[in-house]
This record gives structure tokens, C-alpha cells and sequence, in this order.
């Protein structure tokens, strides 16, 4: 018990361990562990043959951190940013990665760039499959309902959210469906009711 | 080629991309023949990392063969197999000649927080991932490293990223011999950091999670206790009881943004986006550890904040540690583990699949269906 000076004896005996668990104890010592102590100058290890890379090509104005002195020398070039989103994103990078509002202006934009990249793919005539796409289909080939009933997931307290946002979209087309077609026969069961009171 | 493609949150599919260019006169382009799924691209897939851009591909856990190589490249030549690590790094910056690869100043324009990794939104640089045909690897002379004669694909694949990740996790705990290790998570990095506690000597490794399989592998994978923290009232008590109420030595974070626990945080970290990441097994590891005692971190947190208990951290005197893991520095002491027999990284998987059934496996890895811990996803090459 901490309340007194001895610690509490919890472990087995090391030999015990050694004989029982494959591997005990080969890294005991820290000299065998590579990254002790955190930081080892050796540019000699590393592969590197440069003092500072060559540059890398831009092939548009590069996004960076202002918290940066420079373009780092390498960068990805996946997804340039584009369209409102991409104003937006541009507009991010004003602010340092200290401010909250770089951060949130970047998940703002995220939120911007899906909703363009859905449109774009109904104009272009191949829409989005939300059933493909989301591999909802392994619902049912990989043990949906036995991989949640009568286990303890703490998870199931919020995957019914999940569910309800893919439902939504659904039930909220239905919905106005429903509508529309009830005020269409509403409309026809009363020019039919005029009709025969003009007969 | 084919390349799986990011969506929007919850919703990837596999589209048809060009094959990336060499860029730098030290890319190389490697041919991907196997990728994993990673627990981490999962919050990629949620919509929780910052600059996530529709139509980039994901995948930091990828192994292949060179397909090209740009005009300065000397260590490695069409053909060679190769195992490429998470992370993009210069190999001459501050922090590489270092050895802290992770954290490579010269690769990561979008933030100096982080460095840069392969498919991991453009706060982590913009690079497009390896969960495709084709991906350009830069820097081909300082990450990549020949898969030896003797190591199976599978193993170098799970090398990348989740064992040494795992491995760090113990180091990083500072382990002594006899300590009380407790490790939250038992998904791939917290099965490695549970086994490689035993290899720096721990007494006793206690493994925290709520799947039962998961525990049940971490028992049979990784020879740990293990408790459900669905079955106990309190998991914080339980662990001190479990200590004679000292805490344990150290505590290991294998969890990061999506822990379960509270619904709270769950709803307003993964949900809304409100936090960057819930920080319930942080919280738990801080209460549970002894005071003055160490808690490693390795499970991926966002860049925004999280309602952390510092004050706990700060008045127990703790040690916290925490980093990306700096992959390529760990190699070859796990190389050697590996070809000893005492570490086996590919037991982990347990799913299979192409590449053009990237939608399913990320479902299945998300809503951890069939017992999934680890999905690989290879093409047809």
C-alpha cells in the first residue's frame, strides 16, 4: 500500500516471467532500446545525402503554415484546394495553427468541399451511391447484428446516431413524397367534387 | 490505376486516378501490393482531421515494389520490395539528424505541429496514400527500407506502422523491471505495446477495453490481465485495487480520438466535431497511473483542443510522453525480434481484402464487425 514506505509487492518473480512470456526482459536494458535517449545526433544514419533538399516544383501557389519561414522543400500535391471551399481553406492558413480559427475554418471548408463534390458528381450525371460507397452491404455479410447483440459495446451508445443520420436523408424524401402526392389526389378529389356540383 | 478515394465522412469508394508522377529527383513510385487499414484512418473517415479533402487517398501502411526511381535516388532500384514507413522525412532537418523522424521539419508545409504523413489530409502535408496501385514516395533514400529475404509481406506491412508504434508506446513508458504496466486499447498499437511492455521487463501488463475480443486476443497475442471497463463500475478504482492502491508505474494511451466511455465526449468529439479527439482513455490513464509515474501516448489525437485533466497531470507529478512514432529508427531491433520468432506482427490481421472492397472494409474496421482488429486491403499485382 502506498500509505507506507515498501511498494507493494504485485509482479512474479522475473524468472517466472522469463520462463512463461517469449521475450521477457530482452529489452530490460535501455541500451537495447533504439530511441533512448529521445534525441541521438547521427546524420551519418539517416540516408540522407544533403544538407537541404533540392526543391520540389510548385505547380500552384502551395498552401502553408505561417508558422513556417518558408515553402518546405517537399509537399504533397493531392487536391489543390478549389471552389468556395478552397477560398475558404486559403483563408485559413491567415491564421496560425495556435488560433482555433484555422482549425476551424479548415473543418468548415471540409464540410463545404463535400457538398461541392456532391453536386459536382449529379451534374456530371454519376451521383454519389451512398449505398457503395458507405459499405453499408457489410452490414449483412459480416455479422452486423451478431457483432453488436448481447456484447457490451460502449460504442452502441452513440451508433444508433450513425444510423439515424444515414436514415434521415431516406426518411426526409419520403416524407416530402408522401406530401406532395397527398396534396396531388387532395387536388383531384376536390376539382372531382366541383365537377359533379356543376353537373 | 485504381485508388480508393475519400468522399465525405463515413464514405470512400475505389476510383480510377493517374499514376502519380516522381516529383523530386529523390521519389521513388512504388507499386503497392498489400495496405492496411489503420485505426487512425478511421478518424480520417469520421471527418474528424482538419483538411481533409474529398478525392484524396488514405493509406500511411503500405508495402510494395519499386516501380521508378528519380534521378538522385541511390539506395534503392526498380524491382527491389520494399516496406515504407508512416512517415515522410527528409533524413537532414533538426529533428531526423536526431532520429525523431516523425517529427521532419523539411516535408509538412500545411503545420510545423506535425510532420508528414502518407495519406493523412494536408495538415499531415497532402500526400496521397498507399491504399492504391501506385503512390510516390519521397525521400526514397532516408524511409523505405528491402523487405529481407526472410520477412513475410505481411509482416513488414504491420512493421510500418502499428508494431514499432506500439513498441514506442512501452519505451516511451520508461519501463523498469517488475513495473505494472496498464495499457488502454487493445487494438493493433495497444497489442504491440502490450507484448513489447514484457520484452523491457514489466512485472504485470493490464489491458483495458471495452470489445471482448479484443481482450480475449490481447489475452492469448499478448500473454496480458485484461478487464472489460463495461463490467466495472469505475475503471479508475478498479485499476487502483488491482495495484493495492498505488496506480500503476505506467500507463500507455493506445486509444487516441474516438475512446469510448462517455457518451459526453463521444458525442461531442467524434459527433461534433467540437474537440479534437475525447480525451476519456487520457483522462483515465492520468487518474490511474501512480503519482509520479509516466504516461506514454501514442494514440492520434486532432489539433484542436480536448478537455483534458491537466490539473490531475500536474499535481501527481507525472511524466507524460508522447509522440508519432519515429518507424524507421525502431527497425532494426524489431527486425531482430521478428526473425528471433519472439514477435510475430502479422498475427494481428484478420481480414482480408481487395482493393476494390475498400467501402466494406472500412465499415467493418469502423463498426468493428466480425471481430475485426486489423483489415489489409491488396491489389492484383
Amino acid at each position: 500500500m502506498p500509505y507506507r514506505a515498501e511498494k507493494p509487492r504485485q509482479a512474479p518473480p522475473s524468472s517466472e516471467l522469463r520462463a512463461r512470456i517469449p521475450g521477457w526482459g530482452v529489452d530490460l536494458d535501455p541500451k537495447d532500446r533504439p530511441a533512448v535517449p529521445k534525441e541521438q545526433f547521427d546524420p551519418s544514419a539517416t540516408g540522407a545525402h544533403w544538407d537541404f533538399p533540392q526543391r520540389q516544383p510548385t505547380k500552384w501557389p502551395r498552401e502553408r503554415s505561417i508558422e513556417h519561414k518558408f515553402l518546405t522543400p517537399v509537399f504533397g500535391t493531392s487536391c489543390p484546394p478549389q471552389g468556395l471551399s478552397g477560398v475558404v481553406r486559403r483563408y485559413a492558413y491567415r491564421y496560425s495553427e495556435a488560433r482555433a480559427a484555422h482549425w476551424l475554418l479548415l473543418m468548415g471548408a471540409d464540410r463545404i468541399n463535400v457538398v461541392e463534390a456532391r453536386l459536382q458528381a449529379l451534374l456530371s450525371g454519376r451521383p454519389d451511391s451512398r449505398i457503395r460507397e458507405t459499405g453499408i452491404l457489410s452490414e449483412f455479410t459480416h455479422g452486423g447484428v451478431r457483432s453488436r447483440v448481447g456484447r457490451d459495446r460502449a460504442d452502441l451508445s452513440h451508433q444508433w446516431i450513425d444510423a439515424v443520420g444515414f436514415i434521415a436523408p431516406y426518411v426526409a424524401v419520403a416524407g416530402v413524397a408522401y406530401m406532395l402526392m397527398r396534396r396531388q389526389s387532395d387536388r383531384r378529389r376536390r376539382i372531382g367534387a366541383n365537377g359533379q356540383g356543376m353537373r | 490505376m485504381q485508388a480508393m478515394v475519400y468522399r465525405g465522412p463515413y464514405r470512400v469508394r475505389v476510383e480510377e486516378k493517374d499514376i502519380p508522377p516522381i516529383e523530386h529527383p529523390n521519389d521513388a513510385i512504388v507499386r503497392v501490393t498489400q495496405a492496411a487499414i489503420c485505426g487512425s484512418d478511421l478518424h480520417l473517415y469520421h471527418g474528424l482531421m482538419p483538411d481533409t479533402r474529398v478525392g484524396m487517398t488514405f493509406g500511411h501502411e503500405f508495402v510494395g515494389v519499386v516501380e521508378q526511381v528519380g534521378s538522385s535516388v541511390q539506395n534503392l532500384k526498380v524491382g527491389d520490395r520494399v516496406m515504407v514507413p508512416f512517415n515522410i522525412s527528409c533524413g537532414s532537418c533538426y529533428f531526423c539528424t536526431r532520429g525523431v523522424y516523425s517529427c521532419c521539419h523539411n516535408v509538412n508545409p500545411n503545420a510545423t505541429a506535425v510532420g508528414a504523413i502518407y495519406g493523412y489530409s494536408h495538415t499531415c502535408g497532402g500526400y496521397d496514400g498507399g491504399q492504391a496501385e501506385f503512390v510516390r514516395v519521397p525521400f526514397a533514400d532516408v524511409g523505405p527500407s528491402i523487405i529481407p529475404e526472410w520477412m513475410s509481406e505481411e509482416d513488414a506491412l504491420i512493421l510500418t506502422d502499428a508494431c514499432p508504434t506500439g513498441y514506442q508506446g512501452a519505451e516511451m513508458g520508461g519501463i523498469r523491471e517488475g513495473d505494472t504496466v496498464v495499457v488502454f486499447g487493445a487494438g493493433p498499437v495497444g497489442l504491440f505495446a502490450a507484448k513489447s511492455a514484457w520484452f523491457m521487463g514489466a512485472g504485470r501488463v493490464i489491458v483495458v477495453d471495452h470489445l471482448d475480443y479484443r481482450l480475449e486476443r490481447a489475452r492469448e497475442f499478448a500473454h496480458a490481465e485484461v478487464i472489460n471497463f463495461m463490467h466495472v463500475d469505475d475503471i479508475v478504482v478498479y485499476l487502483k485495487r488491482a495495484t493495492d492502491h498505488l496506480g500503476a508505474d505506467v500507463v500507455i494511451d493506445a486509444v487516441g480520438a474516438e475512446a469510448d466511455g462517455s457518451f459526453l465526449h463521444a458525442v461531442t468529439s467524434n459527433k461534433m466535431k467540437l474537440q479534437g479527439g475525447s480525451p476519456v482513455a487520457l483522462n483515465w490513464a492520468i487518474d490511474s497511473v501512480r503519482k509520479v509515474g509516466t504516461v506514454s501516448v501514442v494514440g492520434a489525437y486532432g489539433p484542436l483542443f480536448s478537455a483534458v485533466k491537466f490539473g490531475d497531470a500536474l499535481n501527481k507529478g507525472l511524466t507524460i510522453r508522447a509522440a508519432q512514432c519515429s518507424v524507421k529508427r525502431h527497425w532494426p531491433r524489431l527486425f531482430e525480434h521478428v526473425r528471433s520468432g519472439i514477435l510475430k506482427p502479422s498475427e494481428i490481421v484478420t481480414h482480408r481484402l481487395p482493393l476494390e472492397e475498400v467501402a466494406e472494409a472500412y465499415h467493418i474496421m469502423s463498426s468493428k464487425l466480425d471481430d475485426c482488429i486489423k483489415p489489409i486491403l491488396y491489389t492484383h499485382h
